[in-house]
């Protein structure tokens, strides 16, 4: 067996914190390894290594059976090692061409040569069936675009074996299938990639192995066609997870949270949501489908009062909250748990204590005529570190030492515990392992079955499909279709979240123009 | 080496280094680094008298220092707390000035006269940043400029022509003749005890009220504060106002105890400027405000001894102060260099 790259008990500390802990890695010629693990578990540490950004303590690395020190990230190119990253590094007013050539940019007598790169681009993109315009400007063209330009940059710097860093969290479902068969057409012209991911479903469509780390350890590899979704969960966590959330059947009521033809416009006066309507009941979920920057955070940011409503109506509980206050709309009986937890859900340099404290610092128990008890504020935060399984090292400790599923659930627990009537849900799970995520759908559906409104929103179309009662599809700033999760598909809700919606099974006004 | 090896190590590497380069300054100057540093010395802890100036001096430092770090907390940068302290001082004089009355109503309504004064100053650029987004810095700047020339033109006004206004009523004073007598007769003032209470305030504000737990949210994080609904606009003016209030305290020092009088001026006391270092000294903290105020007015003072008791002019003095203040504030380097050479040492092994 060949392999282009060993990773062999591969240890790696930060001072006395184990990262990564005797792990071997084998990738051969032509597969596609998958690399999974909860966050935390060691996996950016351990590509970061192979990419020479950190030297490990122990264990060797080889390359095509030859050992080698990789002692920064040039030497990893120079090995025909390309990494395509999460966040793409990409100029947004640069064209594509330009974008791949930066930094190693040919010249003609002291000119950039832009021709002969693009000529370059165009052949690669032709080989590999990447469908990319050489000319283009990144801004023009879709996130899956983008993601092939990154592709692109690491093949016209002649990698040979490419990374993905959680390749699909961007994706619609449709550039999801793309990208697996560009996949998959690396590998036919000879290519091997290391995919770093924690969703099952694509390790279980793409790849061949499977690598499994879990707490920094090298859990084992095994065989994908030789496993199933179950028993990759149960290394991945230690113990046996399920998937389909359990859950009963919903009995809503009366309406919670009614939206009436809101229109809302960003900082340019451009409108991000347009005469928008929807309605949420008391003890039922809607889930709001829609790939990211079609309307949903000026939605929600417009029902919590954090941005200004242009026209239209927020009503709780029939009692009109437009234009209100935050602290008046969350004290109408509204939780939220926001999309960014670092920007809006926490304050990081505070301790978690606080945190937790921060929607209700200000009545009693805590405060009594403007002095703070912070007794109490450890007090409550001990209550919900323990219900919600926050695991800290206490109330004190800084909020930006928890790992995101940690923080995540500070958050939850904190808008849960105020027992709101309309509990909003922003992309809850965003980032968290499937432990988590298991966790946070487990209390959504809780509160539901406590008789209370659940908004949730998410770009998963798993989540809004196991958690949700109703599905609100969000496109372009207008809710396209209203659709039951049962009666639906992952395809008809991708193409409507895309914006070809279905004109002949509905009219009214959901229908787009 | 350990975090705590490091945390008291990196203070006094820092002295050590500072002294040395000022040595080395003086001594290419062709003067005497020795003499120049018992001078020094002297000119802090000499006598009874250089210690109560020394403390005197150490006043207003500790209440611009509080002034800076309350608004840092906050998240702003009050670059205007000379400003101020200029229109606190005048208006504590003024209120000193204008009126007689017993000493238990006098001296609290000049010191709040201070207070409020300060407070309005700092009032216009919190305004200016929570309604319109102005940017703090440039306001309070312009600030200053207003607060010296307006406050120049009304004591011009006041004292009809002159250039300083009367001496203050005794009823209105911070002096106190038992500090007179206990320190041989320095300008030491009951300010000092003033300024200490502030310390534990400002500790109280931040530390146990609502107000300081938003204050400090906002300071942290803006979005999350607005997402927590605190109203972040009111917050931003609070801040500036509580500063500014304590700067014009700093300038009621100056008008009710060392100088007892307000006098026009050419150009800024410099101490609401210092009062930035200060704060950053003392990382924002009550406590390290007093740490900070300590070296400031220690050092400030004492090297006002050196031209005279060891022949070196002012000039370089002044240079040899800045210079050691200047490794104090670069502890964070200074931290660096011992955490490589620690980490060094430990590669060769």
């Amino acid at each position: 067996m060949e392999y282009v790259i060993e990773m062999l008990n591969i240890r790696k500390e930060f001072g006395n914190f184990v990262a990564n802990d005797n792990i071997t890695l084998q990738l051969e010629k032509g597969e596609i390894h998958a690399l999974l693990g909860e966050n935390g578990a060691g996996k950016s540490t351990l590509m970061n290594v192979l990419f020479g950004l950190y030297q490990p303590e122990g264990g060797e690395i080889r390359v095509r059976g030859k050992k080698v020190d990789i002692s920064n990230p040039n030497v990893a190119n120079d090995l025909g090692i390309g990494m395509v990253h999460q966040h793409f590094m990409l100029v947004e007013n640069f064209s594509v061409t330009e974008n791949i050539i930066l930094g190693s940019e040919p010249t003609k007598m002291g000119v950039t040569n832009k021709k002969d790169a693009a000529q370059k681009v165009a052949k690669l993109s032709e080989q590999y069936g990447l469908n990319v315009d050489p000319y283009a400007i990144i801004e023009d063209i879709s996130v899956g675009m983008q993601q092939r330009v990154e592709i692109l940059k690491t093949l016209y710097r002649g990698a040979e074996i490419l990374i993905f860093d959680e390749p699909t969290a961007s994706l619609t479902p449709q550039e999801i299938t793309e990208l697996i068969q560009i996949m998959k057409r690396l590998i036919a012209e000879g290519k091997s990639i290391i995919l770093i991911t924690h969703k099952l479903k694509e390790i279980m469509d793409v790849s061949d192995r499977v690598t499994v780390i879990r707490k920094g350890q090298g859990i084992g590899t095994v065989t994908t066609s030789e496993t199933n979704p179950n028993e990759l969960a149960a290394l991945m966590v230690g113990r046996q997870v399920t998937f389909k959330t359990e859950k009963g059947p919903a009995f809503p009521a009366e309406e919670t949270l009614t939206v009436k033809d809101l229109v809302v416009e960003d900082y340019r006066g451009i409108a991000k949501v347009k005469n928008l309507n929807l309605t949420v009941r008391k003890g039922e979920i809607v889930g709001i489908a829609g790939i990211d920057g079609n309307g949903q955070s000026e939605l929600i940011e417009a029902i919590t009062g954090l941005r200004k409503v242009k026209s239209g109506n927020v009503l709780i509980h029939g009692k009109d909250v437009t234009g209100m206050k935050p602290r008046k709309v969350t004290q109408s009986g509204v939780g939220h748990i926001p999309q960014d937890r670092h920007k809006h859900g926490l304050v990081l340099d505070f301790p978690i204590g606080h945190n937790i404290a921060l929607q209700t610092y200000y009545m009693a128990p805590i405060s009594k005529s403007g002095i703070i008890n912070y007794d109490k504020i450890t007090e409550k935060a001990e209550q919900i570190i323990k219900d919600f399984d926050v695991r800290t090292q206490g109330p004190h400790e800084p909020a930006r030492a928890l790992s995101g599923g940690n923080q995540q659930k500070a958050i939850i627990g904190r808008e849960v515990d105020r027992n709101p009537d309309l509990l909003i849900a922003a992309l809850p799970t965003r980032g968290l392992d499937v432990g988590a995520i298991e966790f946070i759908h487990s209390r959504l559906i809780e509160q539901r079955d406590n008789g209370k409104a659940v908004l949730l929103i998410s770009f998963e179309l798993d989540e809004v499909m196991n958690v949700s009662d109703r599905i609100a599809v969000i496109h372009d700033g207008e809710i396209v279709d209203v659709v039951i999760p049962e009666e639906t598909t992952e395809q008809e809700l991708g193409l409507l979240m895309a914006g070809h919606a279905d004109k002949d099974k509905k009219g009214g006004k959901h229908s787009v123009e | 080496m350990s975090n705590r090896v490091t945390n008291l190590l990196v203070p006094i590497v820092s002295v050590v280094l500072g002294l040395i380069v000022g040595a080395i300054i003086m001594l290419v100057s062709g003067y005497s680094p020795i003499e120049g540093y018992a001078a020094l010395w002297n000119g802090i802890f000499g006598d009874l008298y250089t210690i109560g100036e020394t403390l005197r001096q150490i006043t207003p430092y500790l209440l611009a220092g509080l002034a800076v770090a309350f608004a840092f907390r906050s998240g702003l940068f009050n670059i205007g707390v000379e400003g101020q302290l200029i229109v606190g001082w005048f208006a504590a004089a003024y209120v000193g000035v204008a009126v007689e009355l017993p000493k238990i109503i006098h001296l609290p309504l000049a010191i709040l006269a201070a207070a409020v004064a300060g407070a309005l100053w700092g009032f216009v650029p919190g305004l200016l940043k929570a309604k319109f987004r102005v940017h703090e810095v440039i306001v309070t700047i312009m600030m200053n400029y207003i607060a010296l020339h307006v406050t120049n033109a009304l004591i011009r006004t006041v004292s009809e022509g002159g250039d300083r206004t009367e001496r203050i009523f005794t009823s209105a004073s911070l002096r106190s003749e038992f500090l007179e007598n206990l320190t041989e007769f320095s300008r030491l003032h009951m300010g000092l005890l003033l300024a200490l209470i502030m310390v534990g305030v400002m500790w109280f504000i931040l530390e146990k009220t609502t107000l300081g737990f938003e204050l400090k949210a906002v300071g942290f994080n803006q979005h999350a504060s607005e997402y927590a609904g605190m109203n972040v606009n009111k917050n931003i003016i609070m801040a500036m106002v509580i500063s500014g209030a304590f700067a014009g305290l700093a300038g009621a020092m100056e008008a009710l105890g060392t100088f007892e009088y307000v006098s026009s001026k050419g150009g800024f006391t410099g101490i609401g400027f210092d009062g930035i270092a200060v704060a950053l000294l003392g990382m924002n903290t009550p406590l390290g405000v007093i740490f900070g105020a300590t070296l400031f007015g220690s050092l400030k003072y004492g090297a006002l001894n050196m031209p005279n008791a060891a022949g070196i002019p002012i000039e370089i003095v002044e240079i040899v102060i800045a210079v050691i203040i200047f490794f104090v504030a670069s502890g964070y380097i200074i931290r660096l260099l011992l955490l490589r050479a620690a980490g060094k040492k430990k590669e060769a092994k």
